[in-house]
């Protein structure tokens, strides 16, 4: 219901005899009118030219409307956009009383009537004597596209966008002119630039001669949108073909070998669905027409029994098609002459040698130009991945440099750090100001649990590395049970705020989303930190001296066990701050520690033991190496992972000690 | 040579004798012999449950011993199983296709068999042919000889690639986690040709026992069990004692010493390292006729943890602290786990053990480790009254040099 029905319902209660003046009203108005309507057919106007195609207008079909879309577009009169526009929308009328087309509002009986020429009000008209006329989808289809070049200089910007995205999604070669001809009067910059193209593209496919589109295809040998790329791979479509011997005027885009780029039963395949060649028997159907010619426990003369042996059934086939029951058998040496005796190809749907080669040189170029900006991506999503890694490893790094022990239940700091921000996340409504509460809140709970653990657990099993792993490896599997029990299996979300969401662009190929960025950016922070820490301070230089030599340290004034007690909870903290940061990306569950455990593991023995840049190092390495494999092989991240770690076990061999290794007394065991 | 041995692990004739003795007991009460005290899944239960004491016997040597932390020896037991496991599955389904085979109107050749048998197992993971590792699938023979011979490679080469480069400590154990860990995500895949997550299943069903019922399968298991065990108790004693014995505890002790003394420390850890591999790849063999199924999640590398857990609690550095520890720690598991343990009622919070046992487990781990690094195993040294099994090569040296 159009928006005016609702007051003019309203007018519907009025009395009886003021219904009926008001019907004598509408009669004299239209008589009225009728002058008007005959001066409006007057020569030049948009009406006459309506009335012209009248039939057509008023009962669109697809075929005959186009010569009528051509005489509008060609008449260049002010209205015709308009008209179009209403024409699609069936916003156009036709009275059967003098036979004009008009537009008009429905008002309870009657329509409000206005002129097709000028859209001024004319009077109106009786319900009945109105029809409304419906163009089929396909017409208005045909409308649509002619209305694209109206649209594409309209003065609202956005209407201009939608009619380029008409353009892009429904490429036609009507639209090459209007287009080019709006590039002109483009106000916008952007949007010129984007016309440009797409009468590049336009002209690729569809352009007029071999020079032209040559030149077309050419110009878009710079860029590596998809669109461009679907654009010249559409040039090149080919379909396979087969036959005895290549026909010398197809515009071939490849030989396929037998063999090599297609496999023999393939290949025999195409022969059959080329009728080249008699269909291939299968096993199974040999063996379904044997069964279908049992003759008293026999089939061919040999019996039922012997036709578990391939020969036998042969041979019992070969006699059935000699009686001429059933086809003869296709053997392997008649199905290698027959692939033998043909060229398989592929053919360009597009006939010109020019085009094609064309299409290809510019397609290869944008394929090679997207290539590099894939490895500048796969580059960045490794730099963030290794960023991650770091922030997942430095801790236990600090600790097991420092101390000699590993730390299992690392990875349970960091989903303890993730927790405390989802728990924040249900106090602090505001997600940035929960960020800021959760960050330090982390540090502090898991930095106090990292004291307890060494104060209750490690101190007593110091210089017993091993069992140190296995206590806290106990520590480990309770803690994951404990935040089972409290939080429950299920994934908690720990939401980040909306200016981490959406991701940095860089071009249609090289993207970053800006989550990773920020946990780049922690990462610089933590490693300056840290660099600071151990090489500025005062704290710094106790720890250095007791990861070299404690009982020298001891010596010297320090206490070993309080710097012991501070670089573990240190390490453990800054597990909670990266459990943060993880958790923001992925999901915070019971379970998310261990998969960042062995990952971990591998950075610290990778990259060496107590170092800094040993651990960003083998962060970097096998952050890079994850993505590197996982770009050979984008299908299986499974295998990637399967090959990484074989990797790294292979690199343990050749330097046991990681890439950054400690030298001089340190380094003995 | 045997009174040698004897003396010097006199625990042998003990439990050699208690295990003789609980078999003839589980026997005498299962449904088999018509008593039906013990269900036939709970016997399978304790038939496994001697598998875990066999592969942690295995685990004792390499780690009580020899001082190499293997965090990935349950890599080994899940190999053995799936060597034997693909015979299982092969076998059982030929049975199976050639069964339904049988009514077609023409015979069917052997290669229609394969494709069909290949179908079977396979149609999960979307393949319908057998890849290359399957080949000696259809020969129980040659796949018995998998059982030994895959874990056994696995553990040389891992073993001469990280004892010859002196990979030690807790290095080689995050080493040997990453081997499970790979071999884990290598087998979760469907393409692994060992149909991914799916895993082998119906291992319960042995082929050429159809028609046996499945509490006699059960008992004959758990014998065969039992006397793997008892086999792999004498053979481990056999290595941790005499000069050989001598010699992998002091690379426990003190590595380099040893080198100094002039032994080629990396050939004894290789050698037992395999040989424990080997063991463990026997004990999984065992073992997962007697679960029914394998799946990759088997070898995950929480499995060796717990593995290194139960071995610590039992005490290591004794073979019979390896068996209690298994025994103990996975029966109490199942049990508190199983529903078996009542939960406590706080008021305020009522304690589930389904939910509370792996803190129990976890935290009692801890505990053991800081204040009873001999494990359980440890209070036999009170009541035996005897030097400690550590002492004993003291002795041995002192006759050795006679």
């Amino acid at each position: 219901m159009p928006p005016g029905a609702a007051p003019l319902s309203l007018m519907t209660p009025v009395p009886l005899m003021l219904r009926a003046l008001l019907a004598a009203l509408v009669l004299a108005v239209t008589a009225l009118a009728l002058p008007a309507a005959l001066r409006a057919q007057e020569a030049g106007t948009l009406q006459a030219l309506l009335q012209g195609h009248a039939e057509e207008v008023a009962d669109p079909g697809r075929q005959t409307v186009g010569p009528v879309i051509a005489d509008l577009l060609a008449s260049d009169l002010p209205g015709v956009a308009l008209f179009l526009e209403r024409w699609q929308n069936k916003g156009v009328f036709r009275n059967a009383g003098d036979g004009l087309f008009y537009y008009a509002d429905r008002a309870g009986d009657t329509y409000t009537l206005r002129d097709i020429s000028s859209d001024a009000g004319t009077g109106t008209a009786p319900a009945d004597a109105m029809t409304e006329i419906r163009p089929n989808g396909g017409v208005r289809r045909v409308i649509a596209g002619a209305l694209v070049q109206f649209q594409l200089s309209d003065p609202d910007r956005a209407a201009r966008v939608a009619a380029l995205d008409a353009i892009s999604r429904r490429p036609d070669p009507d639209q090459l002119a209007p287009l080019r001809n709006s590039i002109a009067e483009e106000p916008d910059a952007v949007l010129a630039a984007r016309k440009t193209r797409l009468v590049a593209m336009l002209e690729a496919r569809f352009g007029a001669g071999t020079e032209t589109r040559v030149a077309a295809i050419e110009s878009l040998s710079d860029a590596m949108d998809l669109e461009t790329r679907s654009v010249l791979s559409q040039i090149l479509a080919a379909d396979s073909a087969v036959a005895p011997a290549m026909p010398s005027d197809a515009n071939v885009a490849r030989v396929l070998e037998v063999g090599t780029d297609l496999g023999e039963t393939d290949a025999y395949g195409r022969l059959v669905a080329a009728d080249l060649a008699p269909p291939a028997v299968t096993n199974a159907a040999v063996r379904d027409a044997l069964a279908a010619n049992v003759v008293d426990g026999r089939v061919g003369g040999i019996p039922v029994g012997r036709l578990s042996d391939p020969a036998a059934r042969a041979e019992a086939y070969a006699a059935l098609a000699e009686a001429g029951t059933v086809a003869p058998l296709v053997t392997d040496a008649d199905r290698r002459a027959a692939v033998a005796d043909h060229v398989f190809y592929e053919v360009y749907a597009e006939d010109d040698p020019a085009v094609t080669d064309a299409a290809r040189t510019a397609l290869d170029e944008v394929e090679a130009r997207v290539a590099r900006y894939q490895v500048l991506d796969i580059g960045l999503d490794a730099v963030s991945l290794a960023s991650i890694y770091f922030l997942a490893a430095i801790g236990l790094a600090i600790t097991f440099g420092v101390m000699g022990v590993i730390n299992m239940a690392h990875g349970e700091f960091i989903m303890m750090g993730a927790y405390t921000g989802y728990v924040v996340q249900q106090v602090v409504p505001n997600y940035t100001a929960s960020l800021i509460v959760a960050l330090p809140l982390a540090f502090v709970v898991t930095f106090a649990a990292g004291v307890a653990m060494e104060r209750l657990v490690i101190r007593h099993l110091y210089h017993r590395p091993l069992e140190t792993l296995l206590a806290t490896f106990g520590i480990s599997i309770a803690l994951q049970q404990i935040a089972k029990n409290v939080f429950g299996t299920q994934a908690r979300p720990l939401t980040a705020p909306s200016w981490l969401d959406g991701a940095w662009v860089v071009n249609d190929v090289v993207a970053i989303a800006n989550i990773r960025i920020a946990i780049f950016v922690l990462a610089l922070i933590f490693l300056a930190l840290l660099l600071w820490i151990l090489k500025r301070t005062r704290l710094g230089l106790e720890v250095r001296a007791v990861t070299q030599n404690p009982g020298m340290a001891g010596s010297m004034g320090i206490d070993p066990d309080r710097i012991n007690m501070l670089t573990f909870g240190l390490g453990s903290g800054i597990a909670g701050i990266a459990g943060v940061a993880i958790g923001l990306y992925a999901k915070v569950t019971s379970e998310m520690g261990a998969d960042y455990i062995v990952q971990s593991f591998m950075t610290v023995v990778v990259g060496g033991v107590g170092n800094v840049w040993g651990t960003l190092a083998g962060a970097a390495l096998i952050g890079v190496l994850q993505k590197g494999i996982e770009w050979f092989n984008p299908s299986n991240t499974l295998a990637a992972q399967t090959y990484m770690i074989l990797f790294i076990i292979l690199f343990i061999q050749f330097r046991p000690k990681g890439i950054v290794a400690l030298k001089g007394r340190a380094a003995g065991d | 040579m045997t009174r040698t041995l004897i003396r010097e692990n006199p625990s042998i004739p003990w439990f050699l004798a208690i295990l003789a003795a609980f078999c003839l007991g589980v026997t005498l009460m299962a449904e088999a012999t018509g008593v039906g005290m013990l269900s036939t899944s709970f016997v399978k239960t304790l038939g496994k449950t001697l598998c875990l004491c066999l592969v942690a016997i295995a685990m004792d040597v390499v780690w009580g011993y020899c001082g190499i932390l293997s965090l990935g020896h349950m890599a080994f037991f899940g190999l053995g199983g799936y060597a034997i496991g693909m015979w299982l599955m092969y076998a059982r389904t030929e049975i199976i296709v050639t069964g339904s085979l049988a009514n077609a109107p023409i015979p069917p050749t052997p290669a229609e068999i394969e494709d069909a048998i290949a179908t079977q197992i396979f149609g999960v993971v979307g393949a319908n042919e057998f890849p290359l590792i399957w080949a000696f699938a259809d020969s129980l023979a040659l796949q018995l000889l998998m059982v030994v011979l895959v874990p056994g490679l696995l553990a040389l080469v891992f073993g001469w690639l990280a004892f010859r480069s002196r990979v030690t400590g807790v290095y080689l154990s995050i080493l040997t986690q990453a081997m499970t860990l790979a071999l884990a995500l290598y087998l979760f895949q469907n393409d692994s040709g060992l149909r991914g997550n799916n895993g082998l299943s119906g291992l319960q069903n042995i082929p050429f026992f159809r028609d046996t019922p499945q509490s006699v399968i059960s008992i004959a298991f758990f014998w065969a069990s039992a006397l793997a065990l008892a086999l792999g108790y004498v053979l481990f004693a056999w290595v941790v004692s005499g000069r050989m014995g001598s010699v992998i505890r002091g690379i426990r002790d003190n590595e380099a010493r040893v080198r100094f003394l002039g032994y080629h420390v990396e050939g004894f850890k290789l050698f037992v390292f395999t040989l424990s591999a080997v063991v463990a790849g026997i004990a999984g063999a065992l073992y997962y006729p007697q679960a029914g199924i394998i799946n990759p999640a088997e070898v995950a590398p929480i499995a060796s943890i717990y593995l290194a857990v139960w071995v610590a609690i039992g005490g290591r550095g004794r073979l019979y602290g390896a068996v209690i520890g298994a025994a103990f720690v996975s029966l109490l598991s199942s049990w508190f786990t199983g529903g078996g343990a009542p939960d406590i009622d706080l008021g305020v919070y009522e304690i589930r053990w389904t939910d509370w046992w792996l803190v129990l487990l976890g935290l009692s781990f801890v505990a053991v480790t800081l204040f009873a690094p001999k494990g359980i195993g440890g209070l036999f040294d009170l009541v035996a009254r005897r030097p400690a099994p550590t002492a004993a090569p003291a002795r041995t040296r002192a006759e050795a040099a006679e």
